[in-house]
């Protein structure tokens, strides 16, 4: 039997090339316009993408490792907040997930965690979130309220090797106890509107969070009533052992990088693994490899057109690139699919160009193949990717008390 | 010449003026409910939609209260989702300067201004007490001189935020590979007891390059922050004469400051009951404000002011006669507190006795005393003279019921208002929410 994957798509800007914006298909001056958005997400939710991730930063200059990123002039800069470009988009698109980037030093936890509650109940059960922890040193001086934090990686380039990315990463996990223990503080049957008796809601079913961390702590219940997926799907990039355990103890999707099909299957014994260890969540981890991907009609043009980008300037990282056509792509993810990913998450070397390609060519011959997912009706992003629905952690220690 | 009227339409909040116990009321959270709202607010072309902002659940004596209708979703999220669902109206919301911080409210402010092109607005408000901030980070309770010095730092960082990139600054020359214009966007930096910031701002500017701003503290603080800050004053002075003088104070302190009279708009919160006749207004309102504040909705409120149990009183006879509990004496700001409060009461009972009020009725005096209340055209015409006569530019209209609470209004009085050349016929094609409302923009004065 073949084996089947999901395919998602990662928007960023004008594309994942440095260089992207400079192609004469590239929209350079409306990469902060609702239609521009729109377009994008669209598009992708009629060719059925599963869910589109959305890239965002608290910094000029985003997540890039360029030391002198703070003052080049030829990279695209400016961005909107990507949770509310999400939430944008929620009553425009039918199926596709929305999967905002959250980071998680300085955004207020509460607000983090009804904002996806709101995505989630705008887009009728379509919310995720992409977990980033850790903070630069640029978004500690913007925000001014702390000093505490990496500096930059560490030598080794191993995030064991320093405890202030430790600590970082223990924080983004409180953050995510933080966003489900929220998403779980009012029952399904909390609003009663009785109104013989004159109560609103059945407050024995509204619990507060009473969260204690090593980072923050809060008290109450969210002010958002449960949504459609109870809780929202929450995913993670993640490159090396600490992430790895991160994403297997916090997260339903993990995005990893694995340059071949052999890398592939050795990630994904590690993650499983680590998630042997410290994972309490009933559901397996969902793993997704991330492909950056540049598509033309031939292969002599695809390559063509890789080279004029790198002329322009040279592309750093972490993902496996395939250039080529639609046939190349889908080659990669059978391979793939057949080292034991669930998904693939496709982050277009070029916008909208790459993504128009995946959306008319991938996807179809992909399909034709027999290598995706059936294109089901199921209606929320969860239900998806297989992962049920659960009542809320509140209604289980009720049950066992 | 006539004055234009300003109309806002607030969404109806989580307070026993929403009546969830009607049978035709909708959900308070499902987005169905705001966008049909929205919808309909954009059809009677109201100049914004305003929402309240939500921070911690309430609570009766320590517990969940479970009397009104609870439950609202995120203000900036639903912001953003109603953006891509609307076309002309304006979208506003409260966000607290307390339990936020500058980059982050700046940047997202700026974000629903770009996706709405030019829609977006934020109500000011300011934070004071531990059981809101014990769901925040920052926690604890700011005095109330340094709330509003945060919330006026806050304001003025988040302008020069807004207004740190060029017009031009995104060249975007494929040729040269230039995307960004040399000397493209300032460095904001800031530093006193309440912030040390030194930050580039990562949102282009935005269609209004600076999202409206609104606010609704009435103290001393709170009218210098609006003379310096704001552009509408959502205030809660609608008694007529008490209005205009509301009107001369803060308006009188605009020129001080080289602003206009029309830089700064007041629109108090408005609440309506509608009938054929006067006297079938008056009995809808009656009905209405019965629904609003039911028997156990009047015991609440006073258990909330005497912090004790009156569950045996009957809100249909008098005050009961017995002290409040302000807690222990030996804790902290004892003495105050117990001086507010029993003040407090003694108001109460003036009220109730000069009136012979029932527990119910004084309750309903309280909170659900309608600002207009008769036929569409006594209502269109008493609207209409808030605003020639200087009272009010307009109102903040909130209804009682959700989501359809304003419909009868938008049939029946904005037509009204239209024949009486005071209220706009259309939208005009891609105005920014400060031209609708004709407030000065800052686009001359900013440096390009």
């Amino acid at each position: 039997m073949t084996e089947k994957v999901h395919i998602a798509v990662a928007l960023d800007g004008a594309g994942w090339h440095p260089a992207a914006w400079r192609e004469p298909t590239a929209r350079p001056t409306e990469l902060t316009t609702a239609g521009y958005w729109r377009d994008l997400v669209r598009a992708a939710d009629d060719a059925g993408v599963v869910f589109a991730t959305i890239e965002d930063a608290l910094t000029l200059e985003g997540r890039t490792a360029e030391p002198d990123a703070g003052i080049r002039r030829d990279r695209v800069r400016g961005r909107l907040d990507a949770l509310l470009v999400a939430s944008f988009l929620a009553p425009l698109t039918r199926r596709i997930g929305l999967v905002p980037t959250v980071t998680t030093t300085h955004p207020e936890p509460f607000h983090l965690a009804t904002g996806l509650q709101t995505l989630d109940h705008a887009s009728l059960g379509r919310a995720g979130a992409r977990i980033v922890a850790g903070s630069s040193p640029q978004e500690r001086a913007n925000f001014g309220r702390r000093g505490d934090g990496p500096d930059g990686f560490p030598a080794s380039g191993r995030v064991e090797d320093d405890p202030a990315w430790q600590a970082a990463f223990r924080e983004a996990g409180e953050v995510v106890d933080v966003i489900r223990r929220l998403a779980d503080s009012w029952e399904d049957d909390a609003i009663i509107r009785d109104v013989e008796s004159g109560r609103f809601l059945d407050r024995e079913r509204v619990h507060n969070a009473d969260f204690e961390g090593e980072f923050f702590s809060i008290t109450g219940a969210s002010i958002v009533p449960r949504s459609p997926q109870g809780q929202p799907l929450i995913t993670a990039l993640a490159h090396q052992s600490i992430p790895y355990r991160f994403a297997a103890e916090h997260a339903d999707v993990v995005f990893v990088t694995p340059r071949s099909a052999d890398e592939a299957a050795a990630i994904i014994a590690e993650v499983e693994q680590a998630a042997a260890e410290v994972r309490d969540e009933p559901e397996r981890l969902r793993v997704f490899a991330d492909l950056l991907v540049l598509i033309e009609e031939t292969e002599a043009a695809a390559l063509e057109a890789w080279n004029r980008l790198e002329e322009r300037a040279p592309i750093a990282t972490d993902a496996h690139i395939v250039i080529g056509t639609a046939a190349t792509i889908v080659d990669e993810l059978r391979t793939l699919a057949a080292a034991g990913v669930d998904g693939i998450r496709l982050r277009p070397a070029r916008l909208p160009a790459d993504l128009s390609a995946i959306t008319e060519q991938v996807i179809p011959v992909a399909r034709a193949a027999g290598i995706l997912h059936d294109d089901d009706v199921s209606p929320t992003l969860r239900q998806r990717l297989g992962l049920p629905r659960r009542s809320s952690r509140f209604v289980a220690q009720e049950v066992s008390a | 010449m006539s004055r234009r009227i300003h109309l806002a339409a607030h969404f109806p909040g989580v307070n026993n003026a929403t009546v969830w116990t009607d049978p035709t009321a909708g959900s308070q959270i499902d987005f169905s409910s705001f966008e049909y709202f929205a919808r309909n607010a954009e059809r009677g072309l109201f100049d914004y939609l305003f929402l309240a902002e939500g921070l911690r659940l309430r609570e009766h004596r320590g517990r969940i209260h479970d009397l009104d209708v609870l439950g609202r979703p995120n203000t900036l999220a639903i912001l953003a989702a109603l953006a891509g669902v609307t076309e002309n109206i304006g979208l506003v919301g409260t966000l607290s300067t307390t339990f936020n911080e500058p980059y982050e409210l700046a940047r997202q402010l700026a974000t629903l201004d770009h996706l709405s092109n030019g829609r977006a607005g934020w109500n000011a408000v300011t934070s004071s007490d531990a059981f809101h901030g014990a769901n925040f980070r920052r926690g604890g309770f700011l005095d109330h001189g340094d709330r509003y010095r945060r919330a006026a730092e806050f304001a003025e960082l988040s302008k020069r935020l807004w207004a740190s990139w060029r017009d031009d600054a995104i060249l975007a020359d494929a040729d040269t590979g230039e995307f960004l214009r040399r000397d493209a966007i300032e460095q904001v930096a800031h530093r006193s007891d309440l912030f040390d910031i030194d930050a580039r701002f990562d949102v282009p500017r935005s269609p209004q390059h600076r999202p409206l701003i609104v606010q609704a503290g009435d103290s001393a603080d709170g009218r210098d922050f609006a003379t310096a800050h704001a552009d509408v004053i959502f205030s809660l002075h609608t008694e007529f004469e008490d209005a205009q003088e509301f009107y001369r104070d803060v308006k009188g302190r605009l020129a001080a400051v080289g602003r206009q009279e029309d830089d700064l708009k007041i629109l108090p919160a408005a609440s309506f009951v509608l009938g054929d006749t006067l006297e079938e207004a008056r009995e809808r309102s009656r009905e209405i404000a019965l629904a609003q504040v039911r028997p156990e909705t009047a015991i609440t409120y006073l258990e909330q002011v005497w912090n004790r149990d009156f569950s045996g009183y009957d809100p249909d006879g008098p005050l009961p006669d017995v002290e409040p509990d302000t807690g222990a004496e030996s804790a902290q700001g004892f003495a105050n507190r117990h001086a507010a409060v029993r003040s407090r009461i003694a108001k109460l009972r003036e009220v109730a006795e000069a009136e012979k009020l029932s527990i119910r009725d004084l309750i309903i005096r309280l909170t659900a005393n309608h600002t207009f209340v008769g036929t569409p055209d006594q209502v269109a015409a008493d609207i209409d003279r808030y605003v020639q006569e200087r009272a009010t530019d307009g109102f903040t209209v909130v209804g009682h019921l959700t989501p359809h609470g304003l419909d009868e209004f938008t049939d029946k009085v904005i037509p009204l208002l239209q024949e009486r050349g005071t209220y706009r016929t259309s939208y005009e094609d891609g105005a920014t929410l400060r031209e609708t409302l004709g407030v000065a923009g800052e686009r001359a004065a900013v440096g390009v």
